[in-house]
């Protein structure tokens, strides 16, 4: 079992040098706090959807235009399994406002020294351990139930994905926008 | 430059910016898309595996983790596994950089709350590592699986994990802390 144990040197310092980056960023960005975390899902500190809503539109814009020039030929779609999707984001959704955390930068967060991360982390083993369980239930009931397969809004509705990355840049400006002119309202307020 | 690496803060758009960027470089010269809640399946099975490696392998679930489609025995520590293992590293290195370090045990949100004790905080922490696992891997993905990198992709899988992610989580912390909570995050 476990054979081979490690994959060659190269994928792994590849993948090393990408989360040497990715925890970086998180941490300047802030969003290996709790609070700043708590404070999105209380609507009231939005660097999480402003960091994410950046990342999507930028890595839209960017992996699009590379798959349009040749320069990348396979995505990495995961199949639309639209109850299991819908059904795991929302149990997703409890368990990252108790922990305060999602796996990304609650690992992240025991790098900049958060405590109760550790637990956290701990709690994600155990998690992934119990779903390994039920999987071959989970998989029998629940996984094909409106499965849709490897769907895009462009392949699902048969237009150029670039009818909805205008519309992601587009609604992101105006959203950023908005909400850069009401934050500064409420600290003058 | 280095004055730049030692703030405590960047704008979140400058973050953002900087992980979409990340991502393209993943696609291109890596063929790989930024996740993370998968390793959680391989430290879950090679932990299993060193009391009941039988029980390990017969389950379906860590035999697809560990084996391609294609047949091929896929490696425990590969590139996601260091990934985020270096994610608390490059975390590390920022906090350090910007002296933003913080030692913290129980959050302020959660001592408003909750109490200041220590071990109920970290039984709570380890309850929603938990649940936020099983969600994740229902779900077939995380925030950084499915929210970034399924999103910049377009995907109908990942656009309804991260609106319903977001409904449950909105939901959940006004349920827990109510409109109060505001003032102590």
């Amino acid at each position: 079992m476990f054979d081979p144990l490690f994959a060659d040197p190269k994928t792994l310092l590849m993948g090393a040098i990408t989360g040497l980056i990715f925890g970086f960023l998180l941490q300047k960005g802030g969003v290996t706090r709790f609070n700043v975390i708590l404070g999105q899902f209380l609507l009231k500190d939005h660097t999480v959807a402003k960091t994410m809503g950046t990342a999507i539109v930028v890595g839209a814009v960017g992996i699009y235009a590379m798959v349009a020039t040749g320069m990348i030929s396979a995505m990495h779609i995961k199949p639309a399994m639209m109850v299991a999707n819908i059904a795991g984001g929302l149990i997703f959704g409890v368990g990252m406002v108790v922990l305060g955390y999602c796996p990304g930068t609650g690992v992240a967060a025991i790098g900049e020294g958060s405590r109760h991360a550790i637990p956290g982390v701990a709690g994600m083993i155990v998690g992934a351990a119990i779903y390994a369980e039920a999987y071959p239930w989970i998989a029998a009931n629940i996984l094909p139930m409106a499965d849709l397969g490897k769907a895009t809004f462009a392949t699902a509705t048969g237009l150029s994905p670039w009818w909805f990355i205008a519309g992601l840049v587009i609604a992101a400006s105006l959203g950023f926008f908005a909400l850069e002119k009401f934050e500064r309202g409420r600290r003058r307020a | 430059m280095i004055a730049i690496l030692r703030q405590p803060r960047w704008s979140p758009y400058v973050v953002g910016a900087g992980i979409g960027i990340l991502s393209w470089a993943t696609f291109y010269f890596m063929g790989k898309a930024l996740g993370t809640s998968t390793t959680m399946v391989h430290c879950a099975a090679g932990l299993e595996g060193l009391v009941a490696p039988a029980h390990v392998e017969a389950n379906p679930y860590f035999a697809k983790a560990l084996v391609s489609s294609t047949g091929k025995a896929r490696p425990l520590i590969e590139w996601q596994f260091m990934l985020v293992v270096f994610l608390a590293i490059g975390a590390l290195i920022a906090a350090k950089l910007g002296r933003s370090t913080i030692r913290e045990s129980v959050p302020s949100l959660w001592a408003w709350r909750f109490g200041p004790s220590k071990i109920k905080r970290y039984l709570f922490a380890f309850l929603g590592g938990i649940v936020l696992i099983f969600g994740a891997r229902l779900a077939d993905g995380c925030t950084s699986g499915h929210a970034i990198s399924g999103g910049l992709q377009l995907a109908v899988s990942s656009w309804s994990f991260t609106i319903a992610m977001f409904a449950s989580g909105i939901a959940t912390a006004f349920i827990l802390y109510g409109k109060e909570g505001r003032h102590h995050v």
